[in-house]
């Protein structure tokens, strides 16, 4: 039974990203002089050079932080979209323990570590903490956070840790020993990656090996029944908002610590909506969770590739994006087919019976 | 500080606060819209991009800014609708249904650009029109209120005009009450033959043509060009307007001129030691706060009517 469900979503989910992408490819062969030429470059390019490997997983590891703290909250039924806030304040806090303490080499990244951690937590607990008090919409809340740590962040950097010797408006850069030193050259991969892996291993136990994880799940499928059997749903949406910004401010702290070294983002980078499409691929499972991100990258550097090497532009994968969160979102869609599965196994038990 | 006062209480200040204020009141009108129908609309944002570039695209191949407009209203519209047939139809969340928006329009909009004329990402080749300026006769002749109030893009004219029009829609008209109906309790609107899903089309549609107006508004009238994602948040602010407003027309009005307030004042501030962050930050944080003072008071509300039911049954 539950297998079978587990079997439907799968398929359900892989047939509606191809749907999306028959529909971006019929976009390219209508638009472009060289379709096939697109194509393959699509399809094949982030293979190609090891360069191009790294930058997949480089674009992977800041989407698994994301996808998770998504995948968090909206288990246990909050619709957070505040995750886009939560990781720039995280690159933000980061940033400033970086460039703040002087540590030994481990130690220092670490540390950077907790202050991203901290600072996405910060920003994660005022919506939840305001939604369990006083019951405020939390979806409102969270989206205009991400606007206030957004203006905050900027107003932290450009006022106090602003390199005026460099050309544009970025941090001073920071001390080696704060770096998610980068390991597989030529590519930029860094160690990011692991603290990635670790994340996904500690949100699936967290989520369903613990007590609290059983908690929050329960308060997720039905918040009065949890409450009747005597969870305390106001702990459970301000631990699970926690968590979740905590986990958020990591893939700033991923970008900042492992990829530019210094503070240099002037616009939300986007993860955080990324980390929505995400958790839906997922189905809201950390074990899915990076292989969505996984999947979403390589489409991302698939178009970026496509745009350098075609005519056609890479903002096309924006269009497949948003169908695949439609297709696969939608209740109704293939549903005549789960219907039909379900009645033939009534049957065949009605028959033995 | 002093010139600071001066330049808030200078008419260019009231005229940049109403210039500001015009494409996040189309999208706060069309956040209302939806709304009292039910249905958050996250993706107010995207429609308004889509309906600005299919203004300056138009508007450069007819030569005519108002057939621009016309264009951008329908697409934005076809769109609203497109995002209600996934909700309404096959079941889609409509916060992830306006999100799946967002994502599309964002990207699609930077493509569609490229596609018909091959600029990149700023509509620079295109020679597209701009919406006329008006001036208010009699009105530009009143020394202080004139200049802030005249001289306008025939758009910002629209808008206060959509304030009263929706306004008039929602409490003055069988439709609106209907709408709102679906919007309160859509299981007794249903029960005395109020179609749902019908209802809920007309207000996704109706906040797709508002939010249609206020993405024409930036690339015909506010700029002359398209350039990616140049919505910069309004549509969430729009939203954001809506809440603070009660989620009604007049106080979503006043809400987003506080919003152009703060924004408009931002650029005033910037010459000043005050960092403009902050000042830009405001509307924001208010709305966060007005979102917990009020829902704070609906509990203590509630909690009271129950304590009241308690004694009535004892």
């Amino acid at each position: 039974m539950i297998r079978r469900d587990l079997v439907f979503e799968i398929g359900r989910t892989l047939i509606a990203i191809a749907l999306a992408l028959l529909l971006g490819f019929v976009i390219v062969l209508l638009v472009s002089e060289e379709p096939f030429n697109a194509f393959i470059n699509f399809v094949a390019g982030p293979l190609t050079t090891t360069r191009r490997i790294g930058n997949w997983i480089e674009a992977t590891i800041p989407l698994i932080f994301t996808g998770l703290a998504v995948c968090i909250a909206f288990q246990a039924g909050q619709f957070n979209i505040g995750a886009e806030g939560q990781l720039f304040f995280g690159a933000v806090t980061a940033t400033i323990v970086a460039l703040t303490f002087q540590l030994p080499m481990y130690l220092h990244v670490l540390v950077a570590l907790l202050g991203a951690m901290v600072g996405g937590a910060i920003a994660g607990a005022i919506p939840g903490i305001m939604k369990a008090r006083w019951g405020a919409n939390e979806l409102v809340s969270s989206l205009m956070l991400n606007y206030v740590f957004y203006r905050l962040g900027l107003y932290l950097i450009n006022y106090h840790y602003r390199d005026s010797s460099a050309g544009a408006m970025v941090s001073y850069r920071l001390p080696e020993t704060s770096w998610l030193q980068q390991f597989w050259p030529p590519t930029r991969v860094h160690w990011g990656l692991w603290v990635a892996l670790a994340a996904i291993l500690f949100s699936y136990l967290f989520l369903y090996r613990t007590r609290w994880g059983y908690a929050l799940r329960m308060t997720g499928l039905n918040k009065d029944f949890a409450a009747y059997a005597g969870i305390s749903v106001s702990a459970v949406i301000i631990y699970s908002q926690v968590i979740s910004g905590a986990i958020a401010g990591l893939a700033g702290a991923a970008d900042v610590l492992g990829l530019y070294r210094r503070f240099q983002w002037q616009q939300l980078p986007g993860y955080g909506f990324d980390g929505i499409i995400i958790a839906i691929l997922a189905r809201n499972h950390p074990l899915g969770v990076p292989i969505a991100a996984l999947f979403l990258a390589y489409v991302r550097s698939g178009a970026s590739i496509m745009s350098r090497m075609s005519d056609v532009s890479a903002e096309m994968v924006a269009i497949i994006q948003g169908i695949m969160i439609l297709l696969v979102t939608a209740q109704a869609f293939l549903a005549k087919w789960r219907h039909r599965s379900v009645v033939r196994e009534a049957k065949k038990h009605g028959l033995n019976a | 500080m002093g010139s600071t006062l001066k330049g808030i209480f200078s008419v260019g200040f009231g005229y940049s606060m109403l210039r500001v204020t015009t494409p996040i009141l189309f999208a706060a009108l069309g956040a209302v819209v939806s709304e009292k129908a039910g249905a958050v609309n996250i993706g107010l944002e995207g429609l308004m991009l889509i309906s600005g570039v299919t203004g300056v695209i138009v508007s450069a191949w007819t030569q005519s800014a108002w057939l621009g407009l016309l264009a951008g209203l329908v697409l934005a519209v076809l769109f609203a609708l497109f995002m209600g047939y996934f909700h309404i139809k096959l079941g889609t969340d409509m916060v992830l249904a306006g999100i799946a928006m967002n994502v599309i329009a964002s990207g699609g909009t930077v493509f569609a650009l490229f596609v018909a004329s091959g600029d990149r990402g700023i509509s620079s080749s295109l020679a597209s029109k701009v919406l006329p300026t008006v001036e208010l006769p009699l009105i530009n002749k009143i020394p202080v209120i004139g200049p802030i109030l005249s001289g306008h893009n025939v758009l910002t004219y629209f808008a206060l005009l959509a304030v009263v029009g929706v306004w008039y829609f929602l409490y003055r008209t069988p439709l609106g009450l209907r709408l709102r109906a679906v919007g309160e309790s859509p299981d007794s609107a249903d029960s005395v033959g109020i179609s749902v899903s019908k209802m809920r089309f007309l207000a996704l549609g109706i906040s797709g043509f508002l939010a249609g107006f206020g993405g024409c508004h930036l690339s015909m009238g506010y700029v002359s060009w398209f350039s990616r994602d140049m919505t910069a948040g309004r549509g969430f602010i729009g939203l954001a307007a809506s809440a603070l407003g009660g989620v009604h027309p007049i106080g979503t009005a006043i809400a987003s001129l506080f919003f152009g307030f703060a924004d408009a004042l931002s650029n005033y501030m910037q010459s000043l030691s005050i960092p403009s962050e902050f000042v830009q930050m405001i509307p924001y944080l208010a709305t966060v706060a007005a979102l917990g003072v009020f829902a704070r008071r609906q509990m203590s509300r509630e909690r009271k009517g129950k304590k009241q039911a308690g004694r009535e049954v004892a």
